[in-house]
């Protein structure tokens, strides 16, 4: 079967969706989409051990083949993963989301239609190998992403946050593409793999690093990184299931997963391997640091994804160092980069169910209300529990791990000697142990802030009580899939992380098992992150201890200063700007515009003309001039001259008849029988309409023209009849093509079957220019016959009225 | 509009039919001599409308008691089915055919489906002329 | 032949924007009426004007009129008809809402976008 496909199955079930919401009432129609997701996964589930040995899995069709652009399904270590991941995580969010929106007050219709598009977009970009369509589903997940963050479109909040992530993920996703661009004509394929292939023909050229650093604008844009992450917490006006799954699960994690995928063809450059790792530190840090802040659960939980996000970032890019040292030190980030993005996955989606759950249970998300949940909502305290913990780093859950890991690869970098590593890369490990202890201190704020000390039920806008069980199944699988993590990362390890390792890697192992990093719990007692982790644990517990004291420290930062008001002050400077700008061309009079248009037009023509010496004027092929013609342009030039000389309407309209029928004569100079024809009919009743519309018409006034005006009008429409003059002339003496004509007279009898070729032409050979023309007049003459017979303004009905 | 002009009304009775049957010659000569749908179409209007000079609305609509905008939307029709007609043939859109018949009192007549596009072509130039004519005389 | 026609082309658009140009709705439908004779004069210059036989199939005839401009002058011939009285009727009715022929008075603004 052609498994490329099935990346379109969740968008054709959407198709169904509305329906099936409409129709069957008694079944939440979730229960319909879930199925969706768990045969996605079931399926792809039998490829983990293809990509664990090593090989991929590959399926595609044809969509451009002219330009190179098709639809592939290429399944390796990395992409399975992901979509393993997008599936998975896709079932249990769908799950909740059946317990967490009400059937009958929400526009379910609506939700799992863009829930199951955005399933098609994600599975496309992590699937594809052409960079075209990858782009292609990376811009469907914004807009996916940017419906579900509008989904309760009357809220105000809702149209910021969606306007807002559109506006920065698109605009990212086309800096990408730009990169795309680059790379497509440097290495002349769309392929990812015949790019990396291809990698040391075009790695030399000046263009590559600008191709890594537009590129790198679409992944920092959509995985949230510092200073693009704002959106991400506007976001999380969604609806809680799209924010655990698209906007900490999956579609965040896209800018990770394309820095990953183009590894193998930048790891070269110095210039990303420090965006990457710098950038990623660099968000890590300020996204643990104001985490703290936040009074929202979710707005914590966002900022905190914001900080994760920064963390796999920084280790992607110690990933890349590996190719530059043989020292297997640096091969531990990429493993310690997917590994801990899988942790994520499973314990944010968990984190972000239970916020939803308290949200739906107490009515509220903000923390300062909230206190003492525990007692009244004892699970949902120990799937939080489980989690957080796995945040915060803490053992027996999976986050320890890959937090080891992570410290780990941070300490080995200042190891590193090219790139002025050996200098600044001390600042790694230390930044990464403060962020630890800033994450630390969030999880313990979410979770202990919420769920002990004091009760304060009364102000709470719902009695607080446990979340019904099948809210909970999801987060419960989560959370014991959090602690399982723990005890079997080397199962995990072998078969999905070290896969995706050697994806990421492709130049440095040929086996997944090379890829494998044992990972233990105990690293001894003289490790170097166990240390960290205990003095992570210990100024960790302090700093909460004592929030109440330094909190306050966030009120320093001035709201004008932050980047929210950057982006807010560029959105309305641009607005207004652009208003501005236009008002300044745009003055709303016609004139002007036609002014803009006329002068273009023959400014261009006639430079053109002269500049690539296009006019020419064959005086050879003219035909002789006969005295019919001389004499009727006279009265063509006449007829035209009154027309602009008369003061009154009826002359003006005879002047414009005598034009047109002095035409009816040249057609009939020319041999052109059906023209004389049919403009001699047209004149006649061309008149007639004049003279009924007319009737309706005020007399022929000047409206006091200035002669400044009319002067500028004369020079301008002198310029017009010249560049018409001179076309027509080299139009006539240049003929750069054989004209087609020949064919018609040739085949007109043999293959049309008729004798009179204008209209043979008309009916046969180009009928559809015929068709259309009918369907123009048509439309003419029906919307004449609306502007009459209805009164489309209002305005005016009411005058008639008075 | 009411004038009792009496001489012009009589002669466009007649030159009605005269311009009208002129039109319809003209209409079917098409294929092989200078004429066609366009011609014949807007030489039908003219008839029309030399009618609309010499009487006036009302008498023309009570003796012509077509919905022009109908004319318009049978002539789409018309010419958008013998387009597509092509396809129910196996032959690409826009296909014409012909051939020689041998009818009673015309002798050798060669029939072309390109003849009832063109009839489209014609009934859309009449609905179409007519109706922009019919709207701006009527709209007081 | 063509120098002069392609002359007396230049010379009716020359016309036609000028009464584009000006203030007078009225105006303004005068010179589109223009512009397209003016039109029908420059694509039938530039096919060349140098056939001695329209182009029908008869006996002995060879040198034919280049068809292909005639067939296109005749669509816009026609299509020039719908659009002018389009216009027309436009024009009115804008006279009629508006109680004005003067475009300058026309002018768009913020309210009435």
């Amino acid at each position: 079967m052609e498994f490329v496909w099935l990346i379109f199955l969740p968008a054709l079930a959407a198709l169904f969706i509305p329906t099936l919401f409409r129709r069957v009432a008694g079944i939440h129609t979730g229960w319909f989409v879930l199925i969706i997701p768990v045969v996605l996964f079931v399926y792809y589930s039998t490829y983990v051990p293809l990509t664990a040995s090593g090989e991929h899995a590959v399926s595609s069709f044809d969509w451009i083949p002219s330009l190179g652009i098709s639809f592939v399904s290429y399944l390796d270590g990395l992409s399975l993963l992901f979509t393993l991941l997008i599936t998975g995580i896709g079932a249990l969010v769908v799950l909740y989301s059946i317990f967490y929106l009400d059937r009958h007050k929400e526009k379910l219709g609506n939700f799992y239609v863009y829930l199951l598009l955005f399933m098609t977009a994600m599975l496309g970009v992590v699937q594809s190998d052409n960079i075209i369509s990858l782009y292609l589903f990376w811009e469907l997940t914004s807009i996916s992403s940017f419906l579900l963050i509008g989904y309760w479109y009357t809220r105000d909040g809702s149209r910021f946050g969606a306007l807002k992530s559109m506006m920065i993920t698109v605009g990212g996703g086309l800096m990408m593409l730009g990169g795309f661009v680059i790379l497509g004509i440097l290495g002349d394929t769309y392929s990812i793999r015949e790019l990396i292939s291809g990698l040391s023909d075009y790695s030399g050229d000046p263009l590559f690093t600008l191709a890594a650093v537009l590129l790198l604008f679409g992944a920092f844009t959509k995985s949230a990184q510092f200073p693009f992450y704002i959106w991400l917490p506007d976001a999380m006006e969604a609806p809680t299931p799209v924010s655990a799954y698209l906007h900490s699960a999956t579609m965040v994690k896209a800018g990770l997963y394309l820095v990953a995928r183009f590894t193998p063809i930048f790891a070269g450059s110095s210039v990303w391997i420090w965006l990457v790792s710098g950038i990623g530190l660099l968000t890590l840090m300020w996204g643990s640091f104001f985490a703290v802040k936040q009074t929202d659960l979710k707005g914590i939980l966002a900022f905190s994804t914001v900080s994760q996000l920064g963390l796999i970032m920084s280790l992607l890019g110690a990933g890349a160092i590996a190719y530059h040292s043989d020292d297997t030190l640096f091969r531990l980030a990429m493993f310690a980069a997917i590994f801990h993005l899988v942790n994520h996955a499973v314990f944010k989606g968990s984190l972000f169910m239970i916020a939803g759950i308290v949200d739906h249970e107490t009515g509220t998300r903000d923390i300062r209300k909230l206190g003492g949940l525990m007692s009244v909502m004892p699970i949902s305290f120990t799937v939080a529990f489980i989690g957080g913990l796995s945040m915060a780093g803490i053992p027996p859950f999976g986050g320890f791990l890959s937090k080891e890991l992570f410290l780990e690869s941070m300490v080995a970098l200042k190891h590193f000697e090219l790139f002025n590593f050996d200098t600044w890369g001390i600042l790694f490990p230390v930044i990464a142990w403060i962020a630890s202890v800033f994450t630390f201190v969030y999880s313990f704020y979410f979770v202990f802030k919420t769920f002990t000390g004091e009760k304060k039920f009364d102000k709470l806008p719902l009695k607080p009580h446990e979340a019904p069980i099948g809210m909970l199944i999801s987060p419960i699988i989560l959370a014991v899939s959090v602690i399982a993590l723990f005890f079997i990362p080397n199962v995990v390890g072998k078969w999905l992380v070290a896969p995706a390792v050697m994806a990421a890697q492709p130049q440095l192992y040929s086996m997944p098992s090379e890829a494998a990093v044992p990972v233990h719990a105990w690293h001894g007692i003289t490790s170097v992150p166990m240390w960290l982790t205990v003095g992570v644990i210990v100024i960790g517990t302090l700093l909460f201890t004592s929030i109440k004291k330094w909190q306050p420290v966030y009120g320093l930062q001035p709201e004008k200063l932050s980047l929210n008001a950057l982006y807010d002050g560029v959105m309305t400077f641009s607005e207004k700007g652009m208003n501005k700008l236009s008002r300044f061309y745009m003055n709303g009079l016609i004139r002007t515009y036609l002014l803009y248009m006329f002068s273009f037009f023959s400014v261009m023509t006639i430079v053109v003309l002269f500049a690539k010496g296009a006019f020419e004027l064959d005086m050879n092929s003219l035909s002789p001039i006969t005295l019919f013609a001389v004499l009727n342009s006279i009265v063509a030039i006449l007829g035209t001259g009154m027309v602009i000389m008369s003061k009154n309407r009826i002359s003006a309209i005879i002047a414009l008849g005598a034009v047109g029928y002095s035409v009816a004569l040249f057609f009939v100079l020319f041999k052109a029988p059906d023209l004389a024809l049919t403009q001699l009919v047209i004149e006649t009743i061309s008149v007639a309409l004049f003279l009924l519309a007319f009737r309706h018409l005020p007399a022929l006034k000047t409206h006091g023209e200035t002669k400044k005006n009319k002067v500028v009008n004369g020079i301008i429409a002198g310029g017009v009849g010249l560049s018409v003059t001179l076309v027509a002339l080299s139009a006539h003496s240049n003929k750069l093509v054989a004209s087609i004509s020949q064919f018609y007279k040739d085949t007109v009898h043999t293959e049309a079957g008729g004798g009179n070729i204008v209209n043979v032409i008309l009916v046969d050979y180009r009928g559809f220019d015929t068709l259309f023309e009918i369907a123009v007049l048509s439309i003419a003459g029906i919307a004449v016959l609306g502007m009459i017979r209805l009164r489309l303004s209002r305005k005016e009905s009411d005058d008639e009225k008075e | 509009m009411k004038k009792n002009n009496v001489i012009l009304q009589t002669t466009a009775k007649v030159t009605f039919f005269i311009i009208f049957l002129f039109s319809i010659h003209i209409f079917f000569a098409g294929h092989f001599a200078p004429g066609g749908g366009f011609v014949g179409g807007l030489l039908t209007t003219g008839a029309i409308v030399l009618l609309l000079l010499a009487f006036d609305l009302e008498t023309v609509q009570a003796t012509l008691p077509f919905n022009f905008t109908v004319v318009i939307g049978i002539g789409l029709l018309l010419s958008l089915g013998t387009a597509a007609g092509s396809i129910l043939f196996n032959v690409p859109f826009f296909t014409h055919a012909f051939a020689h018949f041998d009818l009673p009192l015309f002798g050798d007549t060669e029939l072309h489906t390109a003849m009832i596009f063109d009839s489209g072509v014609y009934l859309v130039v009449v609905g179409a002329a007519i109706t922009i004519i019919q709207s701006i005389g009527g709209d007081e | 032949m063509e120098l002069l026609m392609a002359i007396v082309a230049g010379l009716i658009f020359t016309a036609a924007i000028y009464l584009i140009l000006s203030r007078s709705l009225i105006k303004v439908i005068l010179g589109t009426g223009l512009l397209s004779h003016g039109a029908h004069l420059f694509i039938l210059t530039m096919g060349g004007l140098g056939g001695s036989s329209p182009p029908v199939l008869a006996d002995g005839a060879t040198n034919f009129a280049d068809p292909l401009p005639q067939a296109l002058i005749l669509t816009a011939i026609v299509i020039s008809f719908g659009v002018t009285a389009f216009i027309l009727v436009l024009a009115y009715r804008t006279y009629a809402v508006h109680k004005t022929d003067d475009l300058n008075s026309m002018k768009g603004n913020d309210e009435h976008d």
